[in-house]
């Protein structure tokens, strides 16, 4: 029998208050496993209070060939951000 | 590890020369390639090549270290090593999954590592004959691997970057460790001393031969250093490891077996001796004395493990089956 054992991605809390975040794959028959392998594997040293285990092949991501139609666009819409503003320095702090 | 992670490596690459321009543009604005990011098969080749024999080297190098976990000489010393060793193979399966980002499977890189056609650290087929070589171990190829992993956080393929950045932060546990228990038998009795002394004059060629061929001699080098797979040349980094290396004998009391190692004014670091290039490729090509050992033991962890692989996915598919009927 040569079926692999399946991928999982691994989400971390680093502690309450943070959201999980991405720090590596787990290779793990089932999400019991995947959940033990994972604590194993990155959290020796207190990295953290929860982990989330998602299986890779059920990741939905954007097209990276479409990198450039999905994330150039905001680029030139300065005026999303504050600095866009001029505000009299008399006003004070806004 | 680590500079040999490059032996073997193919970075030919027969891409436009547009391609290749614009993508070494990104290198040099120090931009990170991510996997799915356009790359030149060159660089994901020589990737997956080094990346892979990086993990087989962490993961067989818990075998010398494993060999005296249940002979560590206190309860102190064995939670110690136990840790290290099981960090060891926590930083195989990081390096392991960054290169399957690159599409390469474990189990194909595994069957790379029992066929011999991929290699790992030559340090490795060296044997662990008493206790006093786990602390050189730590201290001496523990330090080298620092030396050499350093650079690798700023690797411009991101996920090797960031697995780097993990096992960084881990290694420094495992030189001090190692260091503690040399200065232990430096400041034991005398043929304590004696045993560190012995380990030590074994260890020294072996480790600063982990750092890889003279740059003149390192064929793969150049391209990998414009890919900035490399950041620094062999010869380099072996340099900084021995002026870190020497003055942290001397506090023990202990010989680094060199006649020729002389402080060098003029460039501010030290001169060594000839390396013997001819015993580093003969252990390279399998012929340490330890060599068929350490493939037999790691094939034999794979084959006598397969039956809980299959019996856990087995098991997945039931359950799941079960789950299915249920809904
Ligand atoms: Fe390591
Ligand atoms: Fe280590």
């Amino acid at each position: 029998m040569t079926q692999t054992t399946p991928l999982w991605e691994v989400f971390i809390r680093p502690r309450n208050g943070l959201s999980h975040k991405h720090v590596g794959s787990i290779h793990a028959a089932d999400e019991v496993m995947a959940v033990q392998a994972a604590r194993d594997v990155y959290t020796r040293r207190g990295e953290g209070t929860s982990i989330w285990v998602v299986r890779s092949a059920d990741i939905v991501a954007s097209d990276p060939d479409q990198a450039g139609e999905n994330f150039e666009p905001t680029a030139d819409k300065i005026y999303r951000h504050p600095t866009f503003y001029e505000i009299p320095e008399e006003v004070g702090h806004m | 590890m680590y500079s040999q992670g490059l032996i073997g490596a193919d970075g030919s690459t027969t891409e436009t020369q547009e391609f290749l321009d614009a993508f070494q543009k990104r290198i040099d604005a120090e931009e990170k390639i991510e996997p799915t990011d356009a790359m030149p098969e060159g660089y994901r080749r020589t990737l997956v090549r080094q990346i892979g024999q990086h993990a087989h080297s962490e993961i067989v190098g818990m075998l010398p270290e494993g060999n005296w976990i249940t002979r560590a000489p206190s309860l102190r010393r064995k939670a110690a090593l136990l840790a290290k060793v099981q960090d060891e193979g926590g930083h195989g399966l990081y390096l392991y999954s960054a290169a399957e980002t690159l599409g390469v499977s474990r189990e194909q890189m595994t069957e790379e590592l029992h066929s011999g056609k991929a290699k790992y650290s030559s340090i490795f087929n060296y044997p662990t004959l008493t206790w006093a070589d786990i602390g050189i171990i730590g201290w001496l190829v523990d330090g080298a691997a620092i030396m050499n992993q350093i650079p690798l956080c700023r690797c411009s393929f991101g996920p090797y970057a960031r697995a780097m950045i993990r096992v960084c932060k881990e290694e420094s546990f495992h030189q001090r460790q190692g260091y503690e228990i040399v200065m232990t038998l430096a400041q034991g009795t005398p043929e304590q001393k004696a045993m560190a002394q012995d380990a030590l004059n074994r260890w020294w060629w072996p480790s600063i031969m982990m750092f890889g061929p003279h740059d003149a001699d390192s064929q793969h080098s150049d391209q990998s250093m414009a890919w900035k797979i490399k950041r620094f040349s062999n010869d380099e980094l072996r340099q900084k490891f021995i002026d870190a290396t020497v003055p942290q004998a001397e506090y023990l009391g202990l010989t680094i077996p060199d006649p020729d190692l002389k402080w060098n004014e003029e460039k501010q670091g030290y001169d060594h001796g000839r390396i013997d290039w001819d015993e580093f490729w003969r252990v390279v090509k399998g012929h340490g004395p330890m060599a068929r050992d350490r493939i037999k033991d790691r094939k034999a962890a794979w084959d006598n493990g397969a039956w809980v692989r299959e019996a856990a996915l087995a098991h997945a598919e039931k359950r799941r089956t079960r789950k299915m009927a249920a809904e």
